[in-house]
């Protein structure tokens, strides 16, 4: 390689950062040297997630609360999320345009991602790229997931403090809060204020959360709060609920927990993923998988003992043992 | 993971003219690339720092108020400062014909007027994008 | 219209024809295609009879211009009194190579102005200002202050010419500078005639010169009209435009439909000020587009008179006839003209112009033939306005009113048309009004998928469009285009300095201050509009004193 792109990202290119994050998206084997060199400089930067429902104002929320989080000094890295076509496997990625004043502010990185059929509401490089704008130098980096239903809830395992936006008059509100979505938000966020119905909807999720809460006891009580994204109004008190939840978190010792979890969550999917991809490519590679999909049709072998068996087989195998030595080595 | 070609659709200045630059986001889209719409009212600064943040493989520019003698050479010389030469960058519009030779030579890749096939300016930037 | 028993009888003629005729010319050589249908995608039959205006009753659905449906027209007379007011969008560089080409248009028999603004005056921003560099003058008159407006205006008598001003977040700041110049003309404001934009929110959907959130900008739209209600009465206090509606991609009923969804939005929100409707609604004018297509563009226009008179008769209980008149401004529709073999687009606009005509319009601009190219050229203007005065005075359209009534076809499409308008109200009513509609972008996307798919059919050769997928070929480079120097810029931008630090201080900042205690409260800001302008405030300084109030709205772009 000729460029150094870890180290250029340490002293905090934009320009390297984007590449970097280009290959991490392309699953470009380039990216991991320089992932490798910049993951002990990772962790330090406080990761918000802002999801909900299409057009609930996730865009303009992120827009004004970076306008705030600014106001105290702090760098703030930006991803955007936003659906790949499963037709054509081209995006449009739109987020951005209501980001364009913060566009040439040098402490603010912005990048949108096409989640290219990665389901969860998020891109699979996601956590990858937040590490990448850790090691940049961003001291909170924002995450906007794409407008999401109830089952696309991976937010969580990426943010430190997830923020759920509602808005009112939708009447979905009551829908959803039976859903997933209610129990993963750290913060609520009733957005569009303006419009009617905001106080109503406000009660009832205050109400559904004092059921939750006797239900069961609880260290943290998601707050509800009000804002008018478009006129900037309620950020200040945003970024307040944001920043307690991460006291609370650190107080009660919750932060390291979750980041634990998620870091062993993390390493395993790796793990899985390499494997899967290396066993994968060697079956393909000899014909053992066509050979082995006959006999599944014809009933002449069943897939438990396949399983087994390639399994068995790739342990012990030569070129499972050369990608150990060569690990060892470098 | 197939690579895709990142584009910047960009409308510099305080022209309203987005049929065009939306129509061209959306056909490209389609043909497979991950587009960035920026949206009216860019400066040549907001414009470059969006082509590095992310990453841009072409950056388009759609002008039709007259000012692309005056935007066009600036993002170029921007992209220029930043080294980023090698990002395609093209461009469309009402824009006198007299004026392409002038934009092209101050370092636009292609420029196309109205009426253009958007198939032709799809192919144009699939055979002329860089390689990362 | 018919009777039953004829209605039976053409039933079965024409399925006797069908069968007969038709199927045997059918069998011996097929139409060209499949299905026929309108530039705007809307199918059209093969035959149109008595049997697919069955349902249209004369009385209630046609009636007689002037009256109630309006569907007609607006006046009893029509064109037999007066011809349109033929009006040409027109402005560039400075005030006063732009008040040139007014005297010069007048000369040849134009009868209203139309003044195009440069876009740092339409941004509210002056011409000094980092975000106006390279667009002084450019696509528009530079207009930063009253002294500029004064030269606009110079020897052009304001009691005898009426003056339309495509304006709109700024639109009090301009409204403000002209009714000065009545002053200083010592005309009356009540004889000053004209129009102002004042829509802001299809500056949202579809223009781009929004500055403030809606709520505000609707605030000063009302300011506005409330206004000239009280004191300026003959002047249009909006211009409710479809024409740009229509030029990002819509349809024709969508262009009908959204504008009147617009026009619903700003009617309510000036009853919601506590105005009686009879009050403002006959000063609510209209803008719309002409295509190529005249029939269908007829039956738009006729759709839309009937459906607006509805609606302000249903909706908005109005008892005076005149709220319930659709009057109206067309364009013709510049999207519709190629670079390619440029004129040919005179054939274009004379058959936009004729449907104009003969869908009764109140005033038209006409567009030149070198509209793809650049701003029109003095030839290229006059053979645009000379055609306005062909089909005035020389084709006919003007001898009787409403001439297409009746036709099968037309009324046909009429209805179809206003079908299509009513459905888009209900479902738009049923999102929560325009504004919500806008916010979820509804009808930015409506419009964008109609642009799509008219920008497919020239491409796949579907639909057939002159010079550019047929009949095309090599041309030489277009020469003797209209150009604006940069010197503009720099000229205004050193004539700016001087005229700050000429100005009364004093009086100034006493005015400007004054309108920010206002524009803080309830009242209407546009008699200290008037004053801050007459102090000498620039655009850009009075829409700063807003920008801090109000703060600044980026609406969401659907792609
Ligand atoms: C539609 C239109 C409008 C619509 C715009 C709607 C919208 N949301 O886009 C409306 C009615 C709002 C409008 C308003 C104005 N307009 Co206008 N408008 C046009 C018109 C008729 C067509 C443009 C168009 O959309 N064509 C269809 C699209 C698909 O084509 P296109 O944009 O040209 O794109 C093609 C190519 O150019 C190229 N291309 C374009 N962009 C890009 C970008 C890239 C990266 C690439 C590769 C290619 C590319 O590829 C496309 C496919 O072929 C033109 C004249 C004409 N016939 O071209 C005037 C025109 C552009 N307008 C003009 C003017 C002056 C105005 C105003 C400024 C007038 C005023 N003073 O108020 C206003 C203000 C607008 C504003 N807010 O900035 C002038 C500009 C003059 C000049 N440049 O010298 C023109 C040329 C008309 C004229 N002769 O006077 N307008
Ligand atoms: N009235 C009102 N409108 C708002 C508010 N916040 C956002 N909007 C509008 O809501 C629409 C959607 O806003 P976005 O910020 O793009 O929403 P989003 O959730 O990011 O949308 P997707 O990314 O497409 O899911 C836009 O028209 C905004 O202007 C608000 O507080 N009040
Ligand atoms: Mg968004």
């Amino acid at each position: 390689m000729s460029v150094d792109y870890a180290a250029q990202i340490l002293e905090g290119s934009h320009r390297a950062a984007a590449r970097l994050i280009s290959w991490l998206e392309d699953e470009d084997e380039r990216a991991y040297e320089c992932m490798r060199k910049l993951y002990p400089h990772t962790g330090r930067a406080y990761v918000v997630g802002i999801t909900g429902s299409p057009g609930a104002g996730k865009s303009t929320l992120t827009t004004a609360l970076t306008r705030v989080i600014r106001k105290s000094g702090l760098k703030v890295g930006i991803i955007a999320v936003d659906p790949s076509s499963p037709f054509t496997g081209g995006a449009l990625l739109g987020d951005r345009v209501r980001m364009s004043e913060l566009a040439d502010d040098p402490d603010i990185y912005i990048r949108s991602m096409a989640t290219r059929g990665f389901l969860g509401g998020m891109a699979k490089a996601a956590a990858d790229v937040v590490r990448v704008l850790d090691a940049l130098g961003k001291d909170v980096i924002v995450i906007e997931t794409v407008g999401v239903g109830q089952d696309e809830v991976d937010i969580v395992g990426v943010a430190d403090t997830t923020c759920v936006v509602m808005v009112p008059g939708l009447g979905d509100a009551i829908q959803s809060m039976k859903a997933g979505i209610m129990e993963i938000a750290d913060v609520f966020v009733i957005n569009k204020a303006d419009h009617p119905g905001s106080d109503m909807l406000c009660a009832e999720i205050c109400a559904r959360l004092d059921m939750d809460a006797q239900l069961r006891e609880r260290g943290w009580v998601a707050p509800v709060n009000k804002t008018v994204a478009v006129e900037g109004v309620g950020l200040d008190e945003m970024w307040l609920s944001i920043e307690s939840h991460r006291k609370y978190l650190l107080d009660s010792g919750r932060f390291y927990d979750n980041r634990r979890e998620r870091i062993s969550r993390e390493a395993l999917r790796m793990i899985h993923g390499e494997l899967f991809r290396v066993v994968r490519e060697q079956l393909e590679q000899n014909g053992r998988l066509d050979a082995a999909v006959e006999q599944l049709m014809n009933r002449k072998l069943d897939p438990y003992t396949l399983m087994r068996d390639i399994v068995t087989d790739w342990l012990s195998s030569s070129q499972c043992k050369r990608r150990r030595d060569e690990d060892t080595q470098s | 993971m197939a690579r895709k070609i990142k584009m910047i659709m960009a409308k510099p200045g305080l022209d309203g003219h987005d049929r065009g630059a939306k129509l061209l986001a959306r056909i490209c889209a389609e043909a497979g690339m991950e587009v960035v719409y920026t949206g009216l009212r860019q400066t040549p600064e907001m414009i470059v720092a969006a082509a590095e943040q992310e990453d841009a493989d072409v950056v388009g520019l759609s002008s039709l108020s007259g000012v692309h003698n005056y935007f066009f050479p600036r993002v170029v010389e921007l992209m220029k400062q930043k080294g980023m030469e090698d990002v395609l960058l093209v461009g469309g519009g009402i824009i006198p014909e007299e004026d392409y030779d002038f934009l092209k030579k101050s370092g636009m890749g292609a420029i196309f007027g109205p009426g253009t096939p958007t198939t032709e300016i799809v192919e144009f930037i699939q055979a002329n994008v860089r390689q990362r | 219209m018919f009777e039953d028993k004829v209605l039976k009888k053409i039933k079965a003629d024409k399925e006797k024809w069908e069968r007969g005729p038709l199927a045997k010319s059918l069998s011996k050589s097929p139409e060209a295609k499949p299905v026929f249908t309108t530039i705007s995608g809307a199918p059209v039959e093969r035959l149109y009879t008595p049997l697919d205006v069955d349902d249209v009753d004369y009385d209630r659905d046609l009636g007689y211009p002037g009256t109630f449906p309006f569907t007609r027209g607006v006046q009893p007379t029509m064109y037999r009194g007066r011809y349109w007011t033929m009006r040409q969008y027109a402005g560039f560089g400075d005030a006063k190579s732009t008040n040139e080409r007014y005297r010069y248009l007048l000369e040849q028999g134009q009868t209203g102005l139309s003044v195009a603004f440069h876009l740092p005056t339409q941004a509210g921003y002056d011409s000094d200002h980092p975000l106006s560099m390279g667009e002084v003058g450019k696509v528009g008159v530079a207009i930063d202050h009253i002294d500029d407006m004064r030269v606009l205006f110079d020897r052009i008598p304001l009691d005898k010419v009426t003056t339309s001003m495509t304006m709109n977040a700024p639109a009090s700041v301009l409204l403000a500078m002209y009714l000065a110049i009545a002053k200083e003309q010592e005309v009356p404001w009540e004889k000053v005639g004209g129009t102002v934009q004042n829509d802001v929110l299809k500056e949202i959907i579809c223009r781009g010169q929004y500055i403030y959130p809606p709520r505000h900008s609707m605030r000063l739209t009302v300011d506005l009209i409330e206004f000239c209600q009280k004191y300026v009465p003959k002047w249009n206090s909006i211009s409710i435009s479809g024409y740009h509606i229509r030029e990002a991609g819509s349809t024709a009923a969508q262009e009908m439909a959204f504008t009147i969804a617009d026009g619903i939005a700003y009617t309510q929100a000036c009853i919601e000020r506590g105005m009686d409707v009879d009050s403002f609604a006959p000063r609510l004018s209209f803008f719309f587009n002409a295509f190529t297509n005249v029939l269908e563009e007829v039956a738009k226009f006729r759709a839309g008179r009937r459906y607006w008179a509805k609606v302000m008769l249903d909706r908005f209980k109005a008892k005076d006839p005149r709220s319930m008149m659709l009057r109206f401004h067309v364009q013709t529709g510049g999207v519709t003209l190629t670079a390619q073999q440029p004129l040919n687009n005179i054939i274009r606009v004379a058959l936009q112009t004729y449907a104009t005509a003969l869908g009764g319009a109140q005033s038209l601009h006409t567009n030149s033939y070198d509209e793809a190219l650049c701003l029109p050229t003095q030839q290229a203007v006059t053979v645009a306005l000379r055609t306005q005065q062909i089909v005035a005075e020389e084709s006919g359209a003007t001898d009787t009113i409403d001439p297409l009534a009746g036709s099968y076809y037309v009324e046909s499409m009429t209805d179809r048309i206003e079908a299509e308008v009513d459905e888009y109200i209900k479902k738009i009513d049923a999102m929560g009004g325009t504004l919500a509609a806008i916010e979820q972008g509804f009808i930015q996307k409506e419009i964008q998928n109609s642009a799509y798919r008219f920008q497919k059919e020239i491409e796949s050769g579907e639909r057939v469009y002159v010079g550019i997928n047929k009949y095309t070929m090599e041309e030489p480079p277009p020469s003797g285009l209209l150009k604006v120097d940069m010197s503009v810029g720099q000229k205004k931008a050193a004539e700016l300095a001087e005229y700050r630090a000429r100005r009364d201080q004093a009086k100034w900042k006493a005015a400007l201050d004054k309108l920010r205690e206002v524009s803080s409260t309830d009242e209407n800001v546009m008699p200290y509009v008037i004053e801050a302008v007459t102090a000498k405030a620039t655009v850009g300084e009075i829409c700063d004193v807003w920008r801090d109030i109000f703060g600044e709205y980026r609406p969401k772009e659907y792609v």
